[in-house]
């Protein structure tokens, strides 16, 4: 159930993806965000789609992976769909009772669930393929110009990286606890809302009192280490470019400028 | 009641990359009234075993026979089970959850449908059972005990629902001695007073050779080795070679046999070994 989110988790390989240079990749996902927005008719979308195929591929990251995490906001996309389907005004197409599917409503239905997916998709391909602790890594990199503007670059890098790398811990702590209070003949599945709601109780207390000891813990590790921020702090594996990440930064803006010139010249 | 374990397998994680076996073809059974420790190094299967015994986790192949019924059946009613099928997980204490101790106590009982009259007799019938004041702790916030009296009070908030089998995955744990002897006492006062199977998962041999009837051995999630403690703790190559010893007592006659000093059987606690000693003396 709560394991079934994809979102941070990794997918070990040696892929040509997953050795890129963090940064590379933080950046090639925005851009790809970016140019599904560029994106205005379904010829941009199917070139986004192929440019996505083309990285997953190469990844050999299993596409069952990346549908996974579609799970979890499969909801959201359903509400987008049936919302455009019904709500855009134009050539009419066919009434269901009071509701009418127009012809324009239809094709912004379809485009819009197919640019929602990708987004999930090009985004989830980032944590499958890059570890969180280098993830991290890449938006501290990437937010430390701004340092001067007073953006605490590490500070908020580090708070990152806990709390990915607490997610897994979390987890495994209620299954564990949901397990306890279930062999104490706690029951979570059945009766109204009000009764399920309160049987959380039994699994959320022990939860956060387990969070703050880990939390509190956590941070005596850290002082015990000599940590104080950010300054002065210097890395073991300090990021380098090499010559993939040029390669991919040139695919990468080949891609923008084929969306863009799509867009404007088709 | 009996337990019947017969080739049960389990997989973590199937289909993934990281896949492992936990259970690998792990078949015994468990009579009325007995003890049985369960040993082996960490992550050879143990918590996983136990985990299973009472429905928690379901094998991927393989029966399990409560008194007969098939507890992997899909149409068999967990909360029976778990009814009859008591479950200590490691460092119960992060288990607690209510206002006062006897609350917390109750939770399990309450569980059961029972009525107020019978929840309370049980709950003041377990808390004192683990060896503590009932009047004096009743109304403490659980949160403020010691961890060896945190640790007592989880453990009563199971054998307050009186299970017919009462699972305990390394109580002792993390504990100071005077504590890991209250509470090893307070578990051989339950077996005595209820008569119930039980299970103890336990890093520990000197508490294991002493208090069970039987023994498991995991490793790798396979079953090694089992038998009486007599039968387990002669192997001891076996038992090292899996990254376990012998209890000390054993360990301490073993040494005098490498001395010369002569000593009979098969000797696991302080008591065999007094008496080995003593015999030896004797004929001096």
């Amino acid at each position: 159930m709560i394991r079934d989110i994809t979102l941070g988790q990794y997918f070990p390989g040696k892929s040509w993806v997953h050795r890129l240079d963090p940064r590379i990749k933080i950046i090639a996902t925005l851009v790809y965000i970016a140019a599904l927005f560029v994106a205005h008719d379904f010829l941009g979308i199917l070139i986004a789609v192929g440019a996505l195929a083309m990285v997953i591929a190469i990844s050999r990251v299993p596409l069952s992976f990346m549908l996974r995490g579609l799970k979890p906001i499969f909801l959201i996309i359903l509400f987008t769909f049936v919302l455009n389907l019904f709500m855009i005004p134009g050539k009419v197409m066919a009434r269901i009772w009071i509701l009418t599917i127009t012809e324009e409503g239809l094709y912004m239905a379809f485009f819009m669930a197919a640019r929602l997916i990708l987004l999930i998709i090009g985004s989830s391909l980032l944590t499958l393929t890059t570890k969180p602790m280098s993830l991290t890594d890449g938006i501290e990199s990437l937010l430390s110009p701004f340092r001067k503007l007073g953006v605490p670059a590490h500070e908020l890098a580090m708070m990152m990286t806990i709390a990915l790398r607490f997610i897994p811990t979390l987890l495994e702590e209620t299954d564990k606890i949901m397990k306890a209070q279930q062999a104490r003949g706690a029951d979570f599945e059945s009766g109204n809302i009000i009764r399920r709601a309160k049987s959380l109780i039994p699994i959320l207390v022990p939860l956060f009192i387990s969070a703050f000891r880990i939390a509190q813990e956590l941070a005596m590790a850290m002082e015990a280490r000599c940590y104080r921020g950010g300054k002065y702090r210097t890395r073991m594996n300090a990021m380098k470019l090499e010559a993939r990440d040029f390669a991919a930064l040139i695919l990468m803006i080949l891609f923008l400028a084929g969306m863009i010139a799509e867009r404007i010249l088709l | 009641m009996s337990i019947q374990v017969n080739n049960i397998t389990h997989i973590y994680s199937e289909g993934l990359p990281h896949q492992s076996i936990a259970l690998d073809d792990v078949s015994f059974c468990a009579e009325d009234g007995q003890f049985i420790g369960i040993i082996g190094h960490t992550g050879s299967g143990k918590s996983t075993l136990v985990q299973h015994l009472n429905g928690l986790l379901k094998p991927k192949s393989g029966s399990i026979l409560v008194s007969g019924t098939d507890i992997t059946a899909p149409e068999v009613v967990m909360r029976d089970i778990r009814r009859k099928i008591g479950l200590v997980f490691q460092y119960p204490e992060y288990q607690l959850f209510e206002e006062t101790v006897e609350k917390d106590v109750a939770f399990g009982p309450a569980n059961l449908g029972l009525d107020e009259v019978e929840i309370q007799a049980r709950v003041k019938e377990a808390i004192e059972l683990v060896g503590l004041d009932y009047e004096e702790i009743r109304k403490r916030s659980p949160f403020d005990l010691s961890g060896g009296q945190k640790r007592r009070v989880a453990i009563a908030g199971v054998i307050a629902m009186k299970p017919e089998v009462l699972i305990l995955d390394e109580p002792t744990a993390g504990l100071d001695p005077r504590a890991h002897r209250d509470v090893l006492t307070m578990i051989e006062t339950v077996h005595a007073h209820e008569n119930n199977i039980i299970f103890l998962v336990s890093h520990n041999m000197n508490d294991i050779a002493r208090l069970s009837d039987k023994i498991l051995v995991m490793d790798g999630g396979r079953l090694a080795l089992q038998g009486s403690p007599h039968e387990v703790f002669s192997r001891e190559e076996t038992l090292i070679s899996l990254g376990l010893s012998l209890p000390e007592p054993a360990k301490l006659i073993n040494m005098a046999r490498q001395k010369g000093i002569p000593a009979e059987g098969t000797v696991l606690t302080v008591e065999d070994a007094e008496e080995a000693l003593y015999q030896f003396l004797k004929k001096d």
